[in-house]
């Protein structure tokens, strides 16, 4: 039993690595931009657009503002919000007021890794914002990460929001 | 575009004063300044923001420790239709839980879990008392890779749906379901190591070795009375979990934990031996509507077990539910659990609960449910309405 334990010991203190790290934003960035990465922007959380991503996420946001980074029509955000304990990083990429992709890059929580799966972000594809500010597609949710699956629900209807603020009518 | 625009009209103001080519040369000089002091202003305001939102950030290095936790009060109106039973009218404040956590590094953290039960702890003479001072979580997790961790110390058994969820909010009813807290037997933890990997296909498995329960036969060994909770436990023979969940369809989860125990007295009694539990659940959430269902049940080797029909120890459950709106929810379940159900000797437990929640915040559920019990005869029976109100940060 103890060369057992110690078999273990020597397994964990040798091959630890990070976990939870999916895809550094950069990396993101990288792939949704094919490697041209366009200078970012900011949109300030102030006024109006403050009290309305108060409404969307529920509490006040961490920073008074946020990075973007803009092609033609496509918006692309690096948003993050806590699930249960953590933040979760999660990059998701607007294209003509619908959602083309999102991505959770950063995952910290120790339940609920599986909102990482292709098989959750996918459900968020060609989802638009309500005029009560709700996804117009109803996602379904996972056992044991309710708080992680909706934490990622308000980043994206964020992110649509956002991008309403920042691509102009004639650009749409 | 603002400040081009206030830039453009200083200068069309300021040349309005311009009367010569003295004036206008001196006037450049000053739109040069202005923007020069702009743009040195506005990266002054850039580095000031971003250090700013750098040691704002809940991820940095300032806020490696967590603090959150969870709690229930509950009020129970129950009439015992037991003859003589005395029947069950008390408010108490049943869970008070504050878990600390702590980041170590990337790969490296701690979590806990400390609990106090029934809002009171008396220091009395045999040990009885109101409540209980319990440490239900506290283990070292290492990520060993993207896809697999292990973990030692004190951890919650990967078995069931409650067992390792079981915030106020993410549950219908006031009192958790008769079958997990008799069979399963939830809140169940041990001390001991464990491996999980996790797979992109949506499969996990948990591999556990960890203390076992410690039964006996004066309480005809229910497996409930087993658990030793940590607490200078035996640990003559170990206990070994393996749990195996498939979550590959958004809202659905299927799941199976099997269990040896080396010996569920830990050699205190020579009638008694090895057990085995089998639980299998499924929940499946498709829009607003949810079912959970759960089968557990246990083998105990041993002629004493088998004395009083303890040897199959075993319960089932079936909760239909429906999200009336983010604030509302309705519930019903049906519960069967049976922890002498090897004999002819009437023992079994049936009960129907029907309730809904409400959340005013999704971190914030008030509760009312009505419960409807038959239970064996002689036994306590427990008929009416428990309201409840809980919260998690």
């Amino acid at each position: 039993m103890r060369k057992y334990f110690i078999f273990i010991l020597l397994v964990v203190t040798t091959i630890i690595q990070a976990r939870g790290i999916y895809q550094h934003p950069d990396a993101f960035l990288d792939d949704v931009f094919n490697g041209e990465i366009p200078k970012p922007k900011f949109v300030w959380f102030t006024g109006e657009n403050g009290k309305k991503v108060t409404s969307i996420l529920k509490h006040k946001p961490a920073s008074l503002r946020t990075r973007y980074w803009l092609q033609g029509k496509r918006s692309i955000w690096i948003l993050e919000e806590i699930g249960k304990e953590k933040l979760i990083t999660t990059g998701i990429v607007i294209n003509d007021n619908q959602i083309e992709k999102v991505k959770v890059l950063i995952f910290r929580e120790s339940r609920g890794w599986e909102i990482k799966r292709n098989a959750f972000t996918q459900q968020f594809k060609n989802a638009t914002l309500t005029s009560d500010d709700k996804l117009s597609t109803r996602i379904d949710g996972i056992s044991g990460a309710t708080l992680s699956v909706k934490a990622v629900t308000r980043l994206s209807r964020l992110a649509l929001y956002l991008h309403s603020l920042v691509v102009q009518p004639d650009e749409k | 575009m603002i400040n081009r625009i206030t830039i453009i009209a200083l200068c069309l103001g300021l040349t309005g004063y311009a009367h010569s080519s003295e004036d206008v040369e001196h006037l450049h000089k000053d739109i040069e300044q202005v923007k020069k002091q702009y743009i040195e202003v506005k990266q002054q305001l850039d580095a000031a923001m971003t250090a700013m939102e750098k040691s704002n950030n809940p991820s940095s290095s300032n806020s490696k420790t967590h603090i959150g936790g969870y709690g229930e009060l509950h009020y129970n109106n129950l009439d015992n239709k037991n003859p003589g039973g005395s029947d069950k009218n008390e408010i108490d404040f049943h869970r008070f839980v504050l878990m600390f956590s702590h980041e170590f590094s990337d790969s490296i953290r701690f979590v806990s879990e400390l609990e106090l039960e029934h809002a009171l702890t008396r220091d009395t003479a045999d040990g009885s008392g109101e409540g209980e001072v319990e440490l239900e979580q506290a283990y070292i997790e290492f990520d060993l890779s993207e896809t697999s961790t292990a973990k030692a110390g004190v951890f919650l058994v990967p078995v069931g749906i409650i067992n390792e969820t079981h915030e106020p909010p993410t549950f219908y009813g006031v009192e958790r379901n008769n079958v997990e807290k008799n069979i399963v037997p939830s809140t169940w933890w041990e001390a001991g190591a464990a491996y999980s990997i996790r797979l992109d296909s949506g499969i996990s498995l948990d591999v556990a070795a960890h203390s076992g329960l410690n039964t006996s036969s004066s309480s005809n060994y229910a497996v409930r009375s087993g658990r030793q909770k940590s607490a200078k436990a035996a640990a003559d023979d170990l206990a070994y979990t393996v749990r195996l969940k498939w979550s590959g369809v958004p809202g659905l989860e299927l799941a199976t934990t099997l269990q040896h125990q080396s010996d569920i007295t830990q050699g205190t009694d020579s009638t008694a031996g090895s057990a085995n539990l089998i639980e299998a659940h499924a929940v499946w959430q498709k829009g607003p509507f949810n079912l959970r269902a759960l089968y557990a049940t246990w083998d105990l080797d041993g002629s004493g077990p088998a004395s009083v029909g303890a040897d199959e120890q075993t319960g089932w459950y079936v909760e239909p539910s429906f999200r009336i709106n983010e604030q509302w929810g309705v519930f019903a379940r049906y519960n069967e659990w049976d922890n002498r159900a090897s004999d002819a000797t009437d023992s079994e437990y049936s009960q129907v609960d029907v309730g809904l929640n409400y959340w005013p915040h999704e971190d914030v559920v008030l509760k009312i449910d009505y419960q409807d019990q038959d239970a064996p005869t002689g036994s306590s029976e427990y008929d009416g309405i428990n309201i409840g109100v809980g919260y998690q940060f």
